[in-house]
């Protein structure tokens, strides 16, 4: 008797839940030409200032202002937007699971991920570049940094990259977040921070940092961040236009002054849609 | 299916890991032993001390520590203790850490160990005129090591897994080097499990003979 009760309680479960997605499904397919009481899920990066960054204010970031942008396009407002956090190793899972509908979150487009995932765009291109203090002349190419000490995040690609294949005799620290970096470079414990400069400029605009850090310029390698979306997605032709629009209107380089500008991140032109530089 | 651990130096992360446990072991049993000795003593000033100590240290988060030697000490105050390079440096900071950190530990084993003395031995010591130093050193101290082997393995090999905390400011040990092949090689079971077996050949072993050992030495009373 116990055994049936869970057995029915647990088809009434999956009943409602097998509904609930259909209905969510409903929803999706007519996404973008009805805005009216839906919603939209956006996946974005809570921790990088100046991209994407959770604030007691609310969401604040070049990636956030892109993607309100796009939304808005599709046909949402902004309190329609249901923002969603995507860390780097979960973005293929949130897009393949449906949990959101795109993600807009430092997304570099490779081959290794274009397999899993469609792009739209690329909305910016970035580069491996290093942040080093605004008064220290004596980096002035990535040949300078050996014997230097060189910071990035446990793990990550970008350090290993200068390592490996620019200055083999840099020293690397690694710290868990890059702001710890930034407490050793300001003391001068630590002569460079490495990773992508739009990322890098988003931390050295931050109001305490003004001034403080200067980006190399370095250009070490290219980083094309697209809009992801689930494979075979329809949305990835009308994000494409929104994105047109949005460089074509000028909302786009207002967006990249007022949140990297501050660092004196010298942006490249707005990417062309699918134009993916290696 | 293991092919991956050609590119990795994984024995030279487990030396790492050994040389760590090591240095801070034998660096945290001497300055555990003084603070254990200070907080029997004579002195108030000094029982003060020891028991702030103990109880401040060991309720500070390990990688609070660890974090605040490689910041704190060397980033911001410039006390890279003797090494200009990042790597050594940062070594010798995390055997530092693990040392100020472990040594409240092994101050409260080796009280226990202490408080198995019977107080008629220190009482007898005294009576026949031996200084508080003598009485702690030839008579209470080596009976209470003796006692103290079966805490004071636990202690160890807790430190042992604690070194992975060193990977907060990059010390390339075992940790560190896990991090590093599951952000290339995407097989997180698979590297977990290697690790986990690695530390489970220190762990074990250590487990086992000092057990035998604490057997051996124990006062049979």
């Amino acid at each position: 008797m116990k055994l049936r009760k869970v057995t029915a309680a647990s088809a009434v479960l999956l009943a409602l839940s097998v509904s609930a997605t259909a209905c969510g499904g409903d929803k999706k397919d007519d996404g973008g030409s009805s805005g009216g009481g839906k919603k939209i899920a956006i996946g974005i990066k809570y921790d990088q200032p100046g991209l994407g960054q959770k604030t007691p204010q609310g969401y604040a970031g070049f990636d956030v202002d892109v993607a309100t942008y796009v939304a808005k396009k599709l046909g949402y407002s902004a309190d329609q937007i249901e923002w969603k956090e995507s860390k780097s190793a979960d973005r293929e899972t949130m897009l393949q699971r449906g949990d959101v509908d795109f993600i807009a979150a430092t997304y570099s487009i490779t081959p290794e991920r274009q397999q899993k995932v469609d792009f739209a765009g690329p909305y910016l291109l970035a580069h491996q570049d290093v942040l080093i203090r605004a008064d220290d002349n004596t980096i002035k190419s990535p040949a300078d940094l050996n014997k230097k000490k060189l910071c990035s995040v446990t793990g990550s690609t970008s350090a290993q990259n200068v390592k490996d294949r620019l200055a083999p005799k840099a020293q690397l620290q690694q710290y868990p977040t890059y702001s710890a970096c930034l407490t050793g470079l300001q003391s001068k414990a630590i002569d460079a921070l490495t990773t992508d400069d739009s990322i890098l400029a988003g931390y050295a605009s931050q109001s305490q940092f003004k001034g403080k850090f200067k980006l190399g310029a370095f250009k070490m390698t290219n980083e094309n961040y697209g809009i992801g979306i689930k494979k075979g997605s329809d949305l990835k032709a009308k994000i494409n236009k929104a994105l047109e629009e949005m460089v074509a209107d000028g909302s786009w380089q207002k967006a990249v002054d007022k949140n990297l500008g501050p660092a004196g991140y010298k942006n490249e032109p707005a990417p062309k849609i699918g134009d993916i530089k290696s | 299916m293991f092919d991956f651990l050609d590119k990795y130096d994984v024995l030279g992360a487990f030396w790492t890991t050994v040389q760590l446990t090591l240095l801070s072991a034998v660096g945290s049993l001497i300055w555990g032993t003084l603070l254990a000795a200070m907080r029997v003593g004579p002195v108030p000033l000094m029982r003060g001390f020891g028991t702030a100590y103990v109880n401040i240290v060991r309720n500070i988060p390990l990688t609070v520590i660890i974090l605040f030697a490689a910041l704190g000490l060397k980033d911001t105050l410039g006390i890279s203790l003797g090494s200009d390079v990042v790597d050594t440096s940062n070594f010798r900071l995390s055997v530092l850490g693990l040392t100020v950190y472990t040594s409240a530990f092994v101050c409260e084993a080796i009280r226990a160990g202490i408080n198995t003395v019977p107080v008629g031995q220190a009482e007898a010591a005294r009576a026949i005129g031996l200084s508080f130093t003598q009485v702690l050193g030839l008579v209470v101290l080596p009976q209470a090591f003796r006692a103290a082997v079966g805490p004071l393995t636990n202690v160890l090999i807790a430190l042992t897994k604690n070194t992975t905390v060193a990977a907060a400011i990059g010390v390339a040990e075992a940790a560190l080097l896990m991090k590093e092949m599951v952000e290339n090689e995407a097989q997180l079971l698979l590297i977990s499990a290697i690790i986990a077996f690695g530390f489970c050949c220190l762990t074990l072993p250590t487990g086992l003979i000092l057990g035998w050992v604490g057997k051996k030495v124990a006062v049979k009373r």
